[in-house]
C-alpha cells in the first residue's frame, strides 16, 4: 500500500505491505500518477512501513530515480528495516540515492 | 549426514505464489529457531528465485513451478526452485550483477546476485528450451554441538 504527503516541492512516500515482483508494477504507476507534477523537485521514499522487498523494489527505485534525475530533482530513502537496508545497500543504491537516519 | 526434514510443493507460475513461496519456506525453517537476519536472507533469495521463474521461465506463458526444500541434522537448509520454462542461454551472464534482458519492466538484474549474497551456495543448471533449476544452500545452525551451545 502507498500513502503520501506533498509539501512544496517534496513528494513522501510511505510505503507498507511487501514490495516485490507482484506488487512493484502497481506502486510504479501511482508512483509516476504522484511525481508528474514537474513541481515535484524530490522523491522520498519511506520505506519504515515494509514487511519486505526483494530486487523487485530495487528496480523500481532505479526508474524513479532515472525519472527525478531527467528533471535535475533528488531522491532520497529511509530504509526501516534491516533486510531492506541490507539490500540497497548490496545494490549500491546509496551511492546515487541518499540514506535518511 | 542426513536428512532429517523435506518439503516439495508444486504451484502456478503467477505472481501472488512469490509471497506463497515465502510463507512455505519461512513456516518450513521456522522450527530452527532462524535468526531474523536468516529468515531475511532466505525469504528474499527464495523470493528471487521465483520471480525469475515467473518472469523469465514463463514469461506469458504459465506453467508449474516446484519448490523442494530439505533439512539436514548439520542444520544447513538446501532450496531448490524448478520451473520448465524456456531455460537460459547464457548462465555466466545471466548471473552477472545488474545483467538483465528486461530493462524496460524496470528488473534490476540483481536476482542472481542477491541469491549469492545471502546463501552460503548457489548453483543454476539450466538447458533451453526445458527449464531452470537453482539449487540454493544456507547452514542455519552452527554445524557441530559444542559451537552451538557458544
Amino acid at each position: 500500500m502507498l500513502t503520501h504527503e506533498k509539501k512544496r516541492g517534496t513528494m513522501t512516500v510511505r510505503l507498507t505491505g511487501d514490495l516485490d515482483h507482484s506488487t512493484a508494477g502497481r506502486i510504479r504507476e501511482e508512483l509516476d500518477e504522484l511525481i508528474s507534477d514537474p513541481g515535484i523537485r524530490r522523491l522520498v521514499f519511506d520505506l519504515s512501513g515494509l514487511t519486505f522487498m526483494d530486487s523487485s523494489g530495487i528496480g523500481m527505485m532505479i526508474g524513479r530515480y532515472k525519472a527525478m534525475m531527467r528533471r535535475g530533482g533528488s531522491i532520497a530513502v529511509q530504509p526501516g528495516n534491516a533486510q531492506v537496508d541490507r539490500l540497497i545497500e548490496l545494490s549500491g543504491l546509496y551511492q546515487i540515492i541518499e540514506k535518511l537516519a | 549426514m542426513s536428512i532429517i526434514n523435506e518439503m516439495k510443493l508444486d504451484f502456478l507460475s503467477c505472481p501472488a505464489n512469490e509471497a506463497f513461496a515465502r510463507m512455505v519456506i519461512s513456516a518450513f525453517i521456522l522450527p530452527l529457531n532462524p535468526t531474523l537476519e536468516q529468515l531475511g536472507d532466505i525469504k528474499t533469495s527464495v523470493s528471487e528465485a521465483v520471480t525469475n521463474a515467473v518472469v523469465h521461465g514463463y514469461g506469458e506463458k504459465k506453467g508449474t513451478i516446484r519448490m523442494r526444500a530439505l533439512l539436514d541434522d548439520a542444520g544447513g537448509l538446501t532450496v531448490e526452485v524448478t520451473d520448465n520454462g524456456c531455460g537460459i542461454r547464457n548462465i555466466q551472464q545471466a548471473r552477472q550483477p545488474f545483467f538483465t534482458t528486461m530493462e524496460s519492466a524496470e528488473r534490476s538484474g540483481m536476482g542472481f546476485t542477491v541469491m549469492e549474497s545471502f546463501m552460503d551456495d548457489v548453483e543454476v543448471h539450466s538447458e533451453p528450451g526445458r527449464g531452470t533449476t537453482v539449487r540454493m544452500s544456507k547452514q542455519i545452525l552452527a554445524p557441530c554441538p559444542a559451537a552451538r551451545r557458544a
